[in-house]
C-alpha cells in the first residue's frame, strides 16, 4: 500500500466557533463492528474519515485510494466517549458533586485565579471565602456565571491525557467553584490550542447549592435557594430596562451593567445538583419556578424518581462515583437503612430511569481516575442497563441533552470523527481500548501511570 | 422518654403508610375528648377525611372500615406551634433580615423526626425558622404525612407565617469576641429594634412604590414594573395582614418593644413564642391580641431565660391571653401531652383547659381552627388514639389518623421491627464485605496536586 503522506488542511468550523483547526487527510477503517448509537450495530463495516469528519460509514462504504487504512478485522468501532459534566481541561476545578446544602468544602484555585491560558495557577482563595461578607442577594456572591470554560480550558491539563486512554473523547466541562460557577463548553480531550478544543459552547450554567458560610450570605441551602430565586428575578427585570433603554434612551436614567445577570441571561440551560430523591423533586419544582430549562446532576436516588423525572421532561446526569461505605469504617457505625439502600440500589438507577423513558448520561464526578469511568459503568450494566442504553448514556444521549447531536455523539456522516477503537466489546473487562480518534486525529492510550499522568502521545498516522 | 425504640424508627423510613382510606370510617367504643365540647363515650363517623358525626351511637354506612378503639380514649390530633423538624436548614444566620428564605425551600419529608412526631400524636406542626435574626425566614405549617412528598406535607390552606427574634440569639452575632468573628449589626436590644423598624419603613417604600405602579398602570400610563425585592414581599404581607408573625421572645422588655413596632407600623404580633416573662405582661399581651406559646417547665438554659415561672401558661391564660405549649424540639415534640398535664400542676388548669393548649389553641394561633384542634363534626379527621388518658404520664399513642387515613399504628410498627432490622443488617453486611481493604494511597493521575 502506498504511503498517504500527512495533509493539514485549515477548515473553518463556523458553527462550532473555531477559528480553524488542523486535521489530518483520509483514514478508512474497514471491516469492522461498528457501534454507531444511533442506529443498528454495522459488522463488517467501514468508516471513511476524510478532514476530521466522519465521510462515510457502513458495509459499502468505499475506500478512497488516498485514505490510510486501518485493518479492523477484531475491532469495534465506537462514537468518542462524552463525559456530560466534567471538570476536564480545566486544570484544579473541585469535581461536581451532586450534594447540596452543605458548606463549600475547601475549593480548589478559582477559575478567576488565571484566566489566560498558561501555566498551571497556584492555590488561590476562592471568592467563596475570601472578601467582605455578603450582605444579600445584591451583592451578588459566589456569582461568577460569566466565567466560560472555554476560556479556561488548557490543552495541557494532564486529566485530558488520561480520560483519553479511557476512552472519552469529549467533555462537557464547567467551571465548578461558586454558586453560580459559570458556563460550560464542550471540547474535544485534544488540541494543540484551547481554541482548537471547542465544539460548542455555551452549554449551560452550573449552579450549585453550596452556601458560603455562617456570617456571609447565604448561609444556608435555603438562603441558596433564596439567592438564586432573586437573581433570576432581577435578571428578568435587568433585561427589561436594557431592552428600553436601548429603544430609547434619551430622557431615561441608563441601568447599571451587571455581569452577573449577563452570564444568568446567556446561559441556554441550567444545571442544578440532585441526588436524593428530595432533592430530584426539590431542585424539579425549583426549575419550574424559575422558569428555566435545567439538567439534574447526582442521581443516585433517581431510582426513586423515574415517574418525577418524566413527568417533568428534564434529564439527568448521574455521577458514576456509586455511594460505597466508607473506608476505614467504624465497627460500631450503624448506618440506616436509606443509606444502606442507596449504596445497594444506585447503580440500578439508570436501568430504572431507562426502562422508564428518562433521558439520562453518565459523568465522571467523583471518579477520580478516567480509567475507574469504564467499570463504574459497569456495574450499571450488571444492575439491570443494557449495553445499548449504557453506550448511549456515554454518546448519543449527552450529546442530545446538551444540543449538540448535530455535531458529536454517533457515527454518522458528517458528523466530528471522536471515535473508539477497541479490540472487544468496549464494557467487557478484558478488553483494551487500541486508540482513539479525535476530530480525525489518532491519539494511542496510555498506560495509566501510577504517578501523575505523562504526556500526551499523539501519533501521527504513517505505516 | 422515649416511648418508641430510637434505632428502630431509624430504619422506618422506608415504610410509607400504604394503607388507603376507606371512604367512611367509624372509630367505635372510644372515650372521645372533644376538647371544645365535653368528653362522651361513643363514635365518631369519618367520611372523606373529615369528621361526619361525633355521637354516642352513630349508624355505620354499609361498607365503613371499623375500628374499635376498645374503650380506648381519642383526642384531637396535637398541634406544635413551635418545631424545627422536616427541614434541611433552620437558621440563615449571615444577615439580620432574611426574610427572602424560606423553610418550605427546604422541607424533607422523609427525615425521621416527621414519624416520631406522628408517633407521639402530633398532627400539625408550625416548622418555623431559626432565631438567628431579628427578622428571620417564611416559615410553614405541615402535617404530619409521613411517606408523602414535600408538598404533600404542607397543610394546604394554612396562612404563611414569618418568624422574628428578640434579645440575645439575634445580637449575638453583633459583639462577639472570638477573634476574627464577623460581626454582624446588631449588638444590643435596641439595635434588634432598629433592625425591624428598618425593614418594616423599607416594606412601607416598596409597598408605596407597587402601589404607585398599580396605580399609574390602573390609568393607563406605560410603565415598567419596580424591581420584585423577597426580602420585602414578606414584610408588606405582613403590613397587610396576610402573614403571622411569630416572634421568639424572653423577656418582658423586649415583649413590650415589639408590640409597640407593631402598633407603629400598624400589624400584628401573632404569636410570642416561648415568651419566658409572658406572666409579666399578659395583659399588655392580651390586648394587642397576640398568642403566647411557651414551654411547661423549661429554663434557665440562658440569662435571658432565667426569670421564669411554671406557672407561665396558666398566668397567661387567666389574664386572657391565647396560651399553646410547644416544643422547640423534635425530642420533647414526641410527648407534648405530657407537657400539657403540668399545666393540671402548674395553675390548676382543667384537663380540657390543658388539652386546649396543645389542640385548639395552635390551631387559632396559626387560624386553622375551622380545620383542626379539636373533634367536631365539620373538622379534618385527625385523631389520636391512646390506650390511657393523654394526661396520664402512662398514655402510649397507639394510632394516628390524619384525615381519616392511619398513619401510625403502634402494632404494625412493633411487628414490622424484625424484619426492618434483618433487611438493615444484611446489607450492612454486604457492603461491608465488598469493602475493598484500604489500598496504599497513590496520586490520582487525572488531578493535578492542590
Amino acid at each position: 500500500m502506498k504511503k498517504p503522506t500527512l495533509r493539514f488542511i485549515t477548515v473553518t468550523l463556523a458553527a462550532a466557533g473555531l477559528l480553524s483547526a488542523e486535521v489530518p487527510g483520509v483514514i478508512a477503517i474497514r471491516n469492522a463492528r461498528i457501534h454507531t448509537a444511533s442506529g443498528p450495530v454495522i459488522t463488517g463495516g467501514t468508516v471513511v474519515i476524510r478532514d476530521g469528519l466522519i465521510a462515510a460509514v457502513g458495509t459499502g462504504a468505499a475506500i478512497p485510494a488516498d485514505a490510510w487504512v486501518v485493518e479492523g478485522n477484531a475491532l469495534s468501532v465506537y462514537p468518542g466517549l462524552i463525559d456530560a459534566l466534567s471538570r476536564w481541561g480545566i486544570p484544579g476545578a473541585p469535581a461536581p458533586a451532586g450534594g447540596t446544602g452543605r458548606f463549600a468544602t475547601p475549593p480548589g484555585p478559582s477559575p478567576l485565579a488565571d484566566p489566560s491560558p498558561g501555566p498551571a495557577p497556584g492555590p488561590t482563595p476562592s471568592p467563596a471565602t475570601t472578601g467582605p461578607p455578603a450582605m444579600g442577594p445584591e451583592d451578588r456572591p459566589s456569582n461568577t456565571s460569566w466565567v466560560n470554560a472555554q476560556d479556561l480550558v488548557r490543552s495541557s491539563d494532564r486529566g485530558i491525557t488520561s480520560a483519553r486512554s479511557a476512552g472519552f473523547t469529549t467533555a462537557i466541562t464547567y467551571p465548578t467553584t461558586g454558586i453560580f460557577a459559570g458556563q460550560g463548553a464542550a471540547i474535544n480531550l485534544a488540541g494543540d490550542k484551547p481554541g482548537q478544543m471547542v465544539v460548542a459552547a455555551p452549554t449551560g450554567l452550573y449552579l450549585s447549592l453550596n452556601a458560603r458560610s455562617f456570617s456571609s450570605f447565604p448561609g444556608s441551602l435555603m438562603g441558596v435557594i433564596a439567592y438564586i430565586r432573586q437573581v433570576y428575578l432581577d435578571a428578568d427585570h435587568y433585561q427589561a430596562a436594557q431592552k428600553e433603554y436601548a429603544a430609547s434612551p434619551r430622557g431615561r436614567r441608563r441601568p447599571d451593567y451587571d455581569r452577573a445577570l449577563e452570564g444568568v441571561l446567556g446561559a441556554p440551560r441550567i444545571l442544578l445538583p440532585a441526588t436524593r430523591n428530595v432533592e430530584i423533586e426539590r431542585m424539579l419544582r425549583f426549575a419550574a419556578d424559575l422558569k428555566r430549562p435545567a439538567i439534574l446532576y447526582g442521581g443516585h436516588e433517581a431510582y426513586r424518581s423515574a415517574d418525577a423525572l418524566k413527568n417533568a421532561g428534564a434529564p439527568i446526569l448521574i455521577d458514576l462515583k456509586w455511594p460505597e461505605a466508607p473506608r476505614e469504617l467504624d465497627p460500631e457505625r450503624r448506618d440506616s437503612l436509606r443509606t444502606l439502600e442507596m449504596r445497594e440500589k444506585a447503580p440500578g438507577a439508570p436501568a430504572v430511569l431507562a426502562k422508564a423513558g428518562v433521558r439520562f448520561a453518565f459523568y465522571s464526578g467523583g471518579v477520580e481516575r478516567p480509567a475507574d469511568l469504564r467499570g463504574a459503568v459497569r456495574k450499571a450494566i450488571t444492575a439491570g442497563l443494557t449495553e445499548e442504553q449504557a453506550l448511549r448514556a456515554l454518546t448519543l444521549t449527552p450529546a442530545e441533552i446538551y444540543g449538540v447531536a448535530d455535531r458529536i455523539g454517533s457515527i454518522e456522516i458528517g458528523k466530528i470523527a471522536n471515535l473508539v477503537i477497541t479490540d472487544g466489546n468496549l464494557f467487557d473487562e478484558s478488553s483494551k481500548i487500541k486508540f482513539v480518534l479525535i476530530d480525525g486525529v489518532k491519539y494511542d492510550p496510555v498506560t495509566e501511570p501510577a504517578g501523575p499522568a505523562q504526556g500526551s502521545a499523539r501519533t501521527e498516522v504513517v505505516q | 422518654m422515649k416511648l418508641l425504640s430510637n434505632l428502630v424508627l431509624l430504619d422506618l423510613v422506608l415504610f410509607a403508610p400504604t394503607c388507603l382510606p376507606a371512604a367512611d370510617i367509624v372509630i367505635q367504643n372510644a372515650r372521645i375528648l372533644t376538647v371544645t365540647k365535653g368528653n362522651l363515650t361513643g363514635s365518631i363517623l369519618i367520611r372523606d377525611g373529615k369528621i361526619q358525626e361525633v355521637a354516642e351511637k352513630v349508624l355505620a354506612p354499609p361498607g365503613a372500615q371499623i375500628i374499635d378503639a376498645g374503650g380506648q380514649f381519642v383526642m384531637p390530633g396535637i398541634i406544635d406551634c413551635h418545631s424545627h423538624i422536616a427541614a434541611e436548614s433552620i437558621n440563615e444566620s449571615s444577615i439580620s433580615v432574611s426574610s427572602m428564605v424560606g423553610i418550605e425551600d427546604v422541607l424533607d419529608p422523609e427525615e425521621i423526626s416527621i414519624y416520631r412526631a406522628l408517633a407521639g400524636g402530633v398532627t400539625t406542626a408550625n416548622v418555623l425558622h431559626g432565631s438567628a435574626n431579628a427578622i428571620g425566614g417564611k416559615c410553614s405549617v405541615i402535617k404530619t404525612r409521613w411517606g408523602k412528598d414535600a408538598r404533600g406535607i404542607l397543610f394546604d390552606g394554612s396562612k404563611p407565617g414569618i418568624k422574628f427574634a428578640l434579645g440575645e440569639n439575634p445580637k449575638r452575632r453583633g459583639g462577639s469576641t472570638t477573634p476574627g468573628a464577623v460581626l454582624r449589626y446588631p449588638a444590643t436590644r435596641m439595635g434588634v429594634e432598629d433592625v425591624i423598624r428598618q425593614a418594616f419603613t423599607d416594606a412601607k417604600f416598596y409597598q408605596a412604590a407597587w402601589k404607585d405602579h398599580a396605580a399609574k398602570k390602573a390609568r393607563g400610563e406605560q410603565v415598567s414594573p419596580p424591581r420584585r425585592d423577597l426580602k420585602l414581599e414578606p414584610l408588606v404581607e405582613v403590613l397587610e395582614g396576610k402573614r403571622l408573625v411569630h416572634a421568639h421572645c424572653y423577656r418582658a422588655d423586649e415583649i413590650l418593644m415589639l408590640l409597640r413596632v407593631a402598633d407603629d407600623f400598624g400589624f400584628k404580633i401573632r404569636t410570642l413564642q416561648h415568651v419566658l416573662e409572658g406572666y409579666k405582661v399578659a395583659r399588655e399581651i392580651a390586648a394587642h391580641g397576640a398568642g403566647a406559646s411557651t414551654f411547661s417547665d423549661w429554663w434557665a438554659y440562658k440569662v435571658e431565660a432565667y426569670d421564669a415561672i411554671p406557672f407561665n401558661a396558666a398566668i397567661m391564660h387567666k389574664k386572657g391571653v391565647l396560651v399553646s405549649l410547644n416544643s422547640d424540639s423534635a425530642e420533647l415534640m414526641r410527648h407534648l401531652n405530657t407537657e400539657a398535664a403540668k399545666t393540671l400542676k402548674y395553675g390548676g388548669l382543667t384537663e380540657d383547659e390543658a388539652l386546649a393548649m396543645i389542640t385548639i389553641n395552635p390551631a387559632k394561633q396559626l387560624m386553622v381552627e375551622s380545620r383542626v384542634g379539636s373533634i367536631e363534626a365539620g373538622k379534618d379527621a385527625d385523631l389520636v388514639l391512646y390506650d390511657k388518658h393523654p394526661l396520664s404520664n402512662y398514655a402510649k399513642v397507639q394510632k394516628v389518623l390524619i384525615e381519616g387515613e392511619v398513619y401510625f399504628d403502634r402494632d404494625k410498627d412493633v411487628s414490622g421491627r424484625a424484619e426492618i432490622e434483618a433487611r438493615r443488617k444484611a446489607l450492612n453486611e454486604k457492603q461491608r464485605r465488598q469493602r475493598r481493604p484500604a489500598a496504599p494511597s497513590k496520586p490520582a493521575a487525572s488531578r493535578r496536586p492542590v
